[in-house]
């Protein structure tokens, strides 16, 4: 039970947006009631289409925005920001590589910063910590004098990882970190994340649009749509079996592994709707071919067995 | 042991190689600019007429010479070979006066820029940084500063200050700086949400970690350019006030002051106004090409990486 690294209940992220002179506040719902686990050593992955709330939840899980409703739980203790400690355990990867390194700044400085906040070590062995990272994620020790915009995409996402890997965290939330990468080194990266996973024991909170990096890293998946998690479970289940139409759709639109498997695509029609004022019932009911009445008017929640469930009233399979 | 000692000089080697590399990289950039690099030189001549005054004035900048008042230039007829450019209406040899009015416009030029853009970057980056109320109280009092007439709001100032170069130079500074405020907060608002900013804040930086280490760095490029500008600027207006006996107080031989002193002979001896004149043009317009220069070799949109 303790195996929980994360444990987030109900959590909720409201947005107050475009209260003007004459215009009443609307309230976003980015995230919208999401519960789910992470265990020690695991990959959870996060998908859904653009604005469904993914960069919102890693957000809140790192504790940059409070939560405004919910529970969080990290290391088996309740958030808490101000909690040096458990700051320290979990930290985060952007996506893009180019906005993520203080382009004033060298490697050595990007890399030592996080120990120079919060740590009282002295320069050399900061530096020899830097050096020690840089190795691990496959940077060569001259590259620490360099400045970021010397490096290509693929690099600097190693130098983002290796910055985020600075105080030995037992969690990194990576935020689509291989989706701004061209594909031979998005495979690159992928690779350094799994070894680093297996070497010091990592749990990743992996989140991103694209099902086919998901497939390789994904020990559990969870999809989300307009702030809410539609489906969730081992990727093993989902990739098989979706029950979600939604996850069917998402999974129907990406190249199979195995071409034999015949495959019937599943066209998703229509816009996200705006997540100011989302549809009532399911909030997928626009866009879903097995629509009923009962999707309209009421809001399905998550159910199942532990390793799968689902918040559809007419699930596939 | 050797092998420490021989990491570390390499690592010294690099150092020096790339800090080489980015300033020949400025340079290239900044030199494409012909018009920069003529300000530039001019701009540099300035500074070492400026330091050398005490050697290369051929006389004292307030010794009369009552013996030759208002001599002209050398090549105009009845000029006077101990006096290149003429004497003022009290004697004192124009030349010497331009040199030592030299050091006056720089050391304006530096404090009122130093004062403007210490002050204007700092309340430019709490008003970036904090937003809200904060953001809107300082840029309605920055909007209320630019809504005056610059040269006007600094004579109301030195008016309540006193005359005097100090008080002068004071004012100008306040004039100046809403303009450092504007460019630091807008650079600041572009800055702040952007992936390093967070990831810094991630890792823990206080606030003022965040403002000074973190996004400061990132928003000098315009406030230089704006620093080159500005200095040409304070340069004109300390002139202006000069001009109008609300500056620098004669005898001192700052170059609005001058010209002020020399009105009433603008129409017998041509060279009491001409030079002091141009000596104001050829300063502010060298500083102005050097900006824009600057702005060209800074801008990151110009540069091909
Ligand atoms: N600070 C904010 N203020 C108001 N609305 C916000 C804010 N941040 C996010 N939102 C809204 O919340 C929703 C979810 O945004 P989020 O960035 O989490 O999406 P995402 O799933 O990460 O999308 P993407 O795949 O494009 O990164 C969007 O509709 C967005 O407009
Ligand atoms: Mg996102």
């Amino acid at each position: 039970m303790s195996n929980f690294i994360i444990k987030a209940d109900n959590l909720t992220r409201h947005y107050e947006v475009g209260g003007g002179l004459f215009k009443k506040p609307g309230t976003v719902k980015a995230l919208d009631g999401a519960s789910f686990t992470l265990e020690v050593g695991k990959t959870l992955a996060v998908v859904g289409e653009s604005g469904c709330g993914k960069s919102t939840l890693a957000r809140v899980v790192t504790m940059m925005e409070k939560a405004t409703s919910g529970n969080l739980e990290i290391l088996g203790k309740k958030a808490e920001p101000g909690l040096v400690e458990m700051r320290k355990a979990i930290q985060i990867v952007f996506q893009n590589p180019f906005g993520s390194l203080n382009p004033r700044h060298k490697i050595g400085k990007i890399l030592e910063e996080p120990l120079q906040l919060n740590t009282t070590m002295s320069e050399s062995e900061r530096r020899k910590l830097a050096k020690n990272k840089m190795e691990l994620v496959g940077l060569r020790p001259e590259h620490y004098e360099r400045y970021p915009h010397m490096f290509s995409g693929g690099q600097r996402q190693r130098i983002a990882i290796a910055r985020a890997l600075m105080l030995n965290p037992k969690i990194l939330v990576l935020d689509e970190p291989v989706s701004a990468l061209d594909l031979s080194i998005q495979a690159q990266v992928l690779n350094l994340l799994t070894d680093l996973q297996d070497e010091l024991g990592l749990a990743y909170l992996f989140i991103s649009h694209d099902l086919s990096v998901v497939r390789h890293i994904a020990d559990d998946l969870m999809v989300m749509y307009l702030g809410k998690v539609v489906e969730r479970g081992s990727a093993k289940n989902l990739f098989n079996k979706p029950k979600h139409p939604y996850t069917a759709a998402l999974m129907s639109a990406t190249p199979s592994a195995n071409p034999d498997k015949k495959k019937q695509r599943i066209m998703l029609t229509g816009e996200l709707p705006s997540p100011l004022n989302p549809p009532g019932g399911c909030a997928f009911n626009p866009r879903c071919q097995h629509v009923t009445d009962k999707c309209i008017k009421q809001s399905p929640i998550l159910q199942g067995k532990k390793d799968h469930q689902t918040a559809c009233f007419n699930p596939l399979g | 042991m050797t092998y420490i000692t021989e990491t570390e000089t390499k690592l010294k080697k690099t150092k020096r190689e790339t800090r080489k590399r980015m300033l020949s990289e400025f340079w290239f950039y900044f030199s494409e600019n012909r018009g920069a690099v003529i300000g530039l030189w001019i701009f540099l001549a300035l500074v070492l007429i400026a330091i050398l005054a005490p050697l290369i004035a051929p006389h004292a900048p307030n010794e009369q010479y009552r013996d030759a008042l208002l001599v002209p230039p050398v090549w105009e007829e009845g000029g006077d070979w101990r006096f290149l450019l003429g004497t003022d209406p009290v004697g004192r040899d124009m030349l010497s006066r331009l040199i030592y009015g030299a050091q006056f416009s720089l050391f304006i030029g530096v404090v009122v820029v130093t004062l403007a853009v210490s002050g204007g970057v700092s309340i430019g980056l709490i008003a970036g940084y904090y937003r809200g109320a904060v953001d809107t109280i300082i840029m309605r009092i920055m909007d209320v500063i630019l809504a005056f007439p610059s040269l006007l709001l600094a004579l109301v100032l030195v008016a309540i200050l006193g005359p005097g170069l100090l008080n002068a130079m004071i004012a100008i500074a306040i004039v100046l700086q809403p303009h450092f405020v504007r460019l630091t907060r807008a650079s600041v608002m572009n800055e702040i949400n952007r992936e390093y900013v967070i990831s810094a804040k991630v890792a823990g930086a206080s606030p003022f970690y965040l403002m000074t280490r973190t996004i400061l760095p990132n928003c000098l490029g315009p406030v230089t350019v704006q620093a080159t500008l500005s200095f040409s600027n304070a340069i004109l207006d300390a002139a202006a006030l000069g001009f109008l006996g609300m500056g620098a107080q004669p005898p001192t031989p700052e170059w609005g002051t001058m010209l002020a002193e020399a009105r009433e002979f603008i129409l017998r001896a041509w060279w009491v106004v001409t030079f002091p004149g141009l000596a104001i043009l050829i300063t502010v317009l060298a500083i102005n090409l050097m900006g824009d220069g600057l702005r060209d070799a800074l801008d990151p949109k110009l540069k091909r990486s």
